[in-house]
């Protein structure tokens, strides 16, 4: 099972982030989690909003003159423990994928530790963690958060 | 330091203005008829202008035939415009067209000839002769500036030190051991090497040099400063395109007022660029010339795009032929970086070769450390975007991999955000030029 992220392109200059939170904000928009990847020439943010408020938000990034796209990722439920998430990664890498890159929520009604990835093969990845057993974090639960 | 020149042809470049004028109009009537017999594409211009070549007794009458543009290079490539049979030529030089695909000029051993005596009289004005050691930093090549200072210096009998480009440690190495006394190469690139030298701490003193030509990029008087400090020699101005033939077109005496024109085989006007009417001389305009010599490629009214002022003022070093004042600007958006003409719209292709589209982009050009830098930044389009960064370094490398097979020149690429670069109506402003020459 997949969830929906948002990806936008930041040019590397001063302000560009905060002028970006302040147009989903005023749009009502709230980040359930965020990450940003930086380059000396750009930065690539990318964040997790509920599913309702995708399309708004999209609508939102559009009309403010940003490059948006949505992409399917992975949210694992873990137990917040150490290893906990040493030993999922274990288990993708044995099976020959890689992560692009993994960032973790903000904040979520859950116990365990929840981490977003985005590994190079989406379906093979969501097989394997389905077959060891391992809870994915479904979009509904998401929007609960 | 002072130095002496002597004159390379001083029948010729030294001919009373009546007489050059004389010269002219008998070889301006006999390249008319000659390229109305040989050349298609000309027979067509003065057939549509309704002008015949009995109409032309003279170089009054230069302003009744059309002009050629670039574009009709570009059209004809390669052999469209050769007036002669291809066993004929022995030479093809070229350089970059507007559009990614290159113009291309064949030379027939007349041509050569002609070319190699016009690079003579230029060394020999700048004071050079057969006591000389000229090394040569043009590139070697389909460029004409590394071929044609060579052809020049071996003809009047110096040493040719052929280097060509780039290597600067190995140039300055050369420069001290071998002792040159001469060099031609692009003022930026001389400029580079006068600062290296300084960096090394090596004083000028361990230098022979006593003159150099320098040209294919536009320059100003205070380089000619710069570069005549830094490493203590003439620092004189070269003009050459590989249409008309190469460098030695025009070049400077040691008077530094102007280049002279080589009038016994091209013919100089200028024309104001919008009306294409005649303009006197002291008014600055584009720059037309007329091959009257050439038997490969001659050119018609040739349309240099290049803006200057021509002046007929006698020059105190005795010769009597037109003056072109420097290159001040173009009329056309072209960019001449590091020796190379670079088109907005060569770059515009080479985007649309990534991208699939032509984005909105504009090219920003630095001068750092002597050197030209071009920037393109390329508005990102959705169809660019992803969410990985190993992505967009990707959609980098082959912007500038293209841009790179396109112009010959590296540049760095900026990926802008959507709409950050200025919408205009019209003619889009595509180039920011902050050089400070």
């Amino acid at each position: 099972m997949f969830i929906k992220q948002i990806s936008v392109y930041l040019e590397n200059v001063r302000g560009s982030l905060c002028e970006m939170t302040e147009c989903l904000g005023q749009h009502q928009i709230n980040l359930l989690a965020i990450a940003i990847a930086d380059t000396s020439g750009f930065g690539i943010i990318r964040f997790i909003v509920k599913d309702d408020a995708v399309d708004d938000a999209l609508a939102a990034l559009r009309g403010g003159g940003y490059i948006a796209q949505v992409n399917d990722v992975i949210c694992i439920s873990m137990a917040h423990q150490p290893n906990g998430l040493a030993a999922v990664l274990r288990l993708i890498e044995d099976n020959g994928i890689s992560i692009e890159y993994a960032y973790s929520f903000c904040r979520s009604t859950l116990t365990d530790a929840v981490v977003i990835i985005r590994p190079s093969d989406k379906h093979l990845c969501e097989q394997v963690l389905e077959q060891a057993g391992i809870t994915m974090v479904s979009q509904r639960e998401v929007d609960a958060f | 330091m002072t130095i002496s020149a002597s004159i390379y042809d001083p029948q010729t470049e030294c001919m009373s203005r009546e007489q050059l004028r004389a010269l002219q109009s008998e070889r301006l009537r006999r390249i008319v008829r000659y390229e109305y017999e040989n050349v298609p594409l000309y027979r067509q211009k003065m057939d549509a202008a309704g002008v015949r070549p009995e109409q032309i007794r003279g170089v009054e009458d230069i302003c009744r035939l059309p002009f050629t543009e670039k574009s009709d290079l570009r059209d004809s490539f390669p052999y469209g415009l050769l007036a002669v049979p291809k066993q004929q030529i022995v030479r093809i030089q070229g350089s970059s067209g507007t559009t990614g695909k290159p113009i291309v000029v064949g030379y027939t051993e007349s041509d050569v000839e002609i070319w190699t005596e016009m690079v003579a009289r230029a060394l020999t004005a700048a004071g050079g002769g057969a006591d000389d050691i000229v090394q040569i930093c043009y590139g070697y090549g389909l460029f004409t500036g590394g071929l044609g200072a060579h052809q020049g210096a071996a003809r009047i009998g110096a040493m040719v030190v052929p280097m060509s480009s780039g290597n600067t440690q190995r140039q300055l190495m050369m420069l001290q051991e071998l002792g040159a006394t001469m060099l031609c190469c692009t003022p930026s690139y001389a400029t580079l090497l006068g600062e290296s030298l300084r960096q090394m701490n090596v004083d000028r003193s361990r230098l022979r040099l006593k003159s150099g030509c320098f040209g294919a990029e536009p320059w100003s008087e205070e380089m000619r400063q710069k570069l005549e400090e830094l490493l203590g020699l003439e620092a004189l101005n070269i003009y050459g395109l590989t249409e008309i033939a190469g460098p030695g077109v025009a070049y400077e005496c040691l008077q530094k007022n102007g280049m002279h024109i080589n009038e016994d085989h091209v013919l100089a006007e200028i024309i104001d660029p919008a009306s294409g009417e005649p303009l006197p001389y002291g008014s600055s305009g584009e720059l037309i010339f007329t091959t009257l010599t050439k038997q490969g490629q001659p050119m018609l009214r040739y349309r240099t795009r290049d803006i200057c002022t021509l002046y007929d003022d006698p020059c105190p070093c005795g010769r009597n032929t037109l003056r072109m004042g420097r290159i001040s600007g173009r009329t056309d958006d072209m960019l001449v970086i590091r020796g190379v003409n670079v088109f907005p719209s060569q770059i515009e292709a080479a985007l649309i070769g990534v991208g699939g589209v032509a984005p909105h982009f504009v090219l920003v050009v630095e001068r750092v450390n002597s050197s030209d830098t071009l920037e393109v930044r390329v508005e990102l389009t959705e169809e660019m975007f992803s969410d990985t960064v190993s992505h967009l370094e990707g959609v980098k490398r082959a912007l500038a991999e293209q841009v790179k097979s396109v112009t010959g020149v590296q540049a760095k690429i900026t990926l802008a955000p959507p709409k950050s670069i200025p919408r205009f109506e019209g003619k889009a402003k595509r180039v920011i030029d902050n050089r400070k020459l």
